[in-house]
């Protein structure tokens, strides 16, 4: 690959990373080329009209629109040319995952917390499969983090309040760095990780040997009793509530006429913010969790509703 | 000759600390800022001697911390936003139009008080034990979770903010009202639209900033939800708000910056700069364009792809007029007749390291690649090219060109040439590496950072020695020149300019007779044929 010729270069191991790779190398060569001109035509005229030198100065003031018409067509050509290449790798970047082998991560003041849906759990590392995509929700306990895997050539921020999810695909088994790149406190520089790549049959029998308690969603089935959840959104309940059997991915109709589809932002921000999006039909009764919950409990019940299945 | 000039004209401290002179003004500001330039400059070479090794050793993780927080909060607002305008600008701006003073004498004087106020509550926040937040502030890291002076910090540079503005609407009011009989919008030397483009902006940013900061002491202290997520507010909000200022406030330390280019190119290359009309507005469009880009710093916090689209395509737009004036610059030097003085040595390494900023700013600008090297040491090499290679070399460059005007007294042209050299090395050498770290993705504000990225790291800190080595230079022969140096002829570049045709220093009312202008500026050949009478 040419991208190995490129000295201290690692090139990047995913899909997307090659493109990325790519579009550095356009930048560097078209930087490359400029500065080349610019300083090749610095040189020259130092040298060549430098005070005493003996050369013709005259006719220097010819019209300058015409330069100045092309330097600045030239300019933005090329600029809109990068535009569009930038941008269009970028949307394959972050382009919305679809529902694959899926990851958790809570970030917190200094680490990261990495949940397997079978309830395996590990912190500073991510083990995960090669050459399969899978899709990772984050979510910050506390102030803004910043996902970075510069292997992958892939980050993104985890800004509290919020769930944000990232397709991570790896074509190369290793060991990559994993750290967090937005300024987080003091010990911002020990938020620090690896992504570990392995083979399909290694990851399963990471995944095996990690012997972990129970499931992430019977975790949260647990949960959605203890915390009441269970007092209202039941068939037996006196308490006009909305079932959440099968309520994952298929759309809600809002008491403000629009409509939602039932996804983990919109099942977090439910918990949450309660009266932000009334489901149509219901009276807005439900308490605020806010506070109440962790982003690791939250999950598990995330995952706990999107257990039950669809409505037969 | 017994008239007395501006600077022996009385010698009490009262008349220094009173003065409405613009001149002795920015006499005023330049003590302070070189005050603020070095304290912020040694934060930065402790924070390189730190990071010549991967592990902690030189100081804990807070501490470095509140290192590069105090760099990046002194060296933004009590440095680089001031730096050109309030001292050249201050001292220059009057002389190159004619005037007797600025528009408003005693606002300026206020102005600086306003500033030493704002920059005393900062030094004390760092006396009192200094700030985590880096200069964003980002919440709600700033609001919920740093237990140090974040409010007083916040509150210094809110009152620097005003003095931004007293400056800023000072220099409107003086370029429209104040203008020599003659002289002309396009008559105007190219520093003085730079200075209007720059003061525009800082009179409608620098408000943003101030509300920004004022919401923040509403959430902190009355608990109403702006930015914590917890009572309802939105951590991005916060960073909009920020950037919608923060990034006007990147072209606010460069236009000065590139406006006392001109002046220096066309000097040394004695002839007139190519495409006139084109650089005047192209300070102005960057001015009005600069507005519209906040958001590429969020291009990975999750904001919507279209916002991130139109955001970069007007990064990328902003930087056709910042090409447009390299290339006239370029063009300029054509059939010029070129000198080297230390000046012009500025003003040629300003060209070469502001447009490798610049280019490297259009990697950041280019949606994929920002991914990767956002938050990286690429973003951090990529301003300081602008910044420090970019605006304090074109001060330093100004400083050395206006220096006989301003203290009457020449320096010693051998020791500036050469710190110009080390500088232009030394810089290099500290930023060139961090390109290299970025692109292999070493995240900035890194206390420690695994051992790859050593090599780098070393070269990095060796250069930051050089540099921090070449800048002290400028203060030891500059502050030998002010005293001892050999007496200033009025005009010793033999330059048309204006503030070149009052005597060296200028007396107090800078004139003795009304300069009347009758031609375009930069006029050096015509100026050589027929020596202009003063």
């Amino acid at each position: 690959m040419w991208r190995q010729w490129i000295p201290f270069w690692h090139p990047g191991v995913s899909p997307e990373g090659g493109d990325v790779d790519l579009l550095f190398g356009g930048l560097l060569i078209a930087s490359a080329l400029v500065l080349g001109l610019l300083f090749f035509l610095l040189a020259l005229f130092c040298v060549r009209y430098r005070a005493g030198n003996d050369v013709d100065r005259e006719n220097h003031e010819a019209k300058s629109w015409r330069w100045e018409v092309s330097w600045t067509a030239a300019s933005l050509l090329c600029f809109l040319a990068l535009f569009v290449w930038g941008a269009s790798v970028y949307f394959e970047l972050y382009r919305r995952p679809p529902d694959e082998l899926t990851a958790f991560v809570v970030a917190k003041q200094w680490m990261w917390k990495v949940q397997h849906p079978g309830g395996q759990s590990e912190i500073n590392a991510l083990h995960m499969p090669v050459d399969r995509p899978i899709r990772v929700v984050m979510a910050s306990q506390d102030v803004i983090h910043s996902f970075f895997i510069p292997a992958l050539r892939l980050k993104h921020d985890v800004v509290p309040g919020r769930y944000q999810d990232l397709e991570l695909t790896a074509q190369k088994t290793g060991h990559y760095h994993l750290f967090c790149a937005e300024y987080c406190g003091t010990a911002h520089s020990g938020m620090i990780g690896e992504v570990v790549v392995m083979e399909e049959s290694d990851f399963a029998n990471w995944l095996a040997q990690q012997a972990p308690a129970s499931a992430l969603a019977d975790e949260g089935g647990a949960l959605f009793r203890q915390l009441g959840c269970s007092g209202c959104h039941s068939v037996a309940s006196k308490i006009h509530a909305p079932l959440l059997e099968g309520i994952y991915g298929s759309p809600v109709p809002l008491s403000d006429g629009s409509t939602v589809i039932a996804d983990d932002k919109y099942i977090r921000d439910s918990i949450l913010l309660p009266r932000s999006q009334i489901a149509a039909g219901y009276e807005p009764l439900m308490p605020s969790f806010e506070g109440k919950v962790t982003e690791d409990q939250l999950l598990r019940l995330v995952l706990y509703i999107k257990s039950l299945g669809r409505q037969p | 000759m017994t008239e007395p000039d501006y600077l022996n004209a009385n010698y009490t401290l009262r008349s220094w600390f009173f003065t409405t002179d613009h001149k002795r003004i920015a006499i005023l500001y330049f003590a302070s800022l070189t005050l603020f330039f070095f304290i912020g400059g040694a934060a930065a070479t402790a924070m390189r001697i730190e990071l010549a090794t991967p592990q902690a050793d030189l100081v804990s993780d807070d501490i470095y911390n509140r290192l590069f927080t105090m760099h990046g909060i002194i060296m933004v607002w009590f440095f680089l936003i001031p730096s050109i305008p309030n001292t050249l600008g201050n001292f220059i701006v009057p002389l190159m139009i004619g005037a007797r003073d600025l528009a408003f004498p005693r606002l300026n004087l206020l102005s600086w008080y306003i500033f030493m106020l704002g920059g005393s509550v900062t030094l004390f926040a760092i006396l009192a034990g200094g700030i985590d937040t880096g200069w964003t502030f980002y919440t709600p890291f700033s609001t919920l979770y740093s237990n140090s002076y974040v409010m007083v910090a916040a509150a210094g540079v809110f009152i620097a903010g005003f003095s931004s503005i007293l400056t800023g609407l000072n220099f409107i009011v003086t370029i429209h009202r104040l203008r020599a009989p003659g002289l002309t919008w396009y008559r105007l030397p190219l520093f003085i639209w730079s200075l209007y483009a720059t003061s525009v902006i800082l009179v409608l940013a620098t408000p943003v900033l101030a509300i920004t900061l004022v919401l923040i002491a509403v959430e902190r202290f009355f608990g109403v939800g702006f930015f914590d997520p917890r009572i309802g507010g939105d951590p991005l909000l916060f960073q909009h708000l920020f950037w919608f200022y923060s990034h006007p406030a990147v072209y606010i330390m460069i236009l000065p910056g590139m406006g006392v280019i001109n002046e220096l190119i066309s000097c040394f290359s004695r002839k007139q700069v190519f495409g006139y009309k084109f650089v005047a507005w192209a300070s102005l469009a960057i001015a009005a364009l600069g507005f519209l880009v906040w958001g590429h710093h969020m291009f990975v916090t999750g904001q919507s792809l279209l916002a991130s689209l139109v955001f970069s395509f007007m990064s990328f737009v902003v930087a056709v007029p910042s090409a447009i004036k390299v290339f006239n610059w370029t063009a300029t030097l054509h059939k010029g007749s070129l000198r080297f003085d230390a000046p012009m040595l500025y003003a040629l390494a300003f060209i070469g390291l502001f447009t490798i900023g610049g280019l490297t700013g259009l990697f950041l600008a280019c949606l994929a690649f920002d991914v990767h090297a956002t938050d990286t040491y690429f973003v951090v090499a990529h301003f300081h090219y602008i910044m420090v290679g970019g605006m304090v070399t074109a001060y330093f460059g100004g400083l050395h060109y206006w220096w006989p005007k301003i203290t009457g007294r020449l320096y010693s042209e051998y020791w500036a040439r050469a710190a110009a050299i080390l500088i232009f090395l030394g810089f290099n050498l500290t930023f060139f590496p961090q390109f290299v770290l970025g692109a292999e993705g070493m995240p900035r504000r890194y206390h420690v950072y695994p051992p790859e990225f050593q090599v780098w790291n070393v070269l990095s800190s060796g250069g930051a020695t050089i540099l921090a080595a070449a800048y002290l230079l400028p203060l030891l022969y500059l502050g030998y020149s002010a005293f001892f140096g050999s007496r200033a002829p009025a005009n010793p570049w033999d330059a048309p300019g204006l503030e070149w045709q009052t005597s060296s220093p200028p007396p107090e009312h800078n004139f003795d007779v009304q300069p009347v202008v009758t031609r375009a500026p930069y006029q050096y050949r015509n100026f050589e044929a027929e020596p202009q009478n003063a």
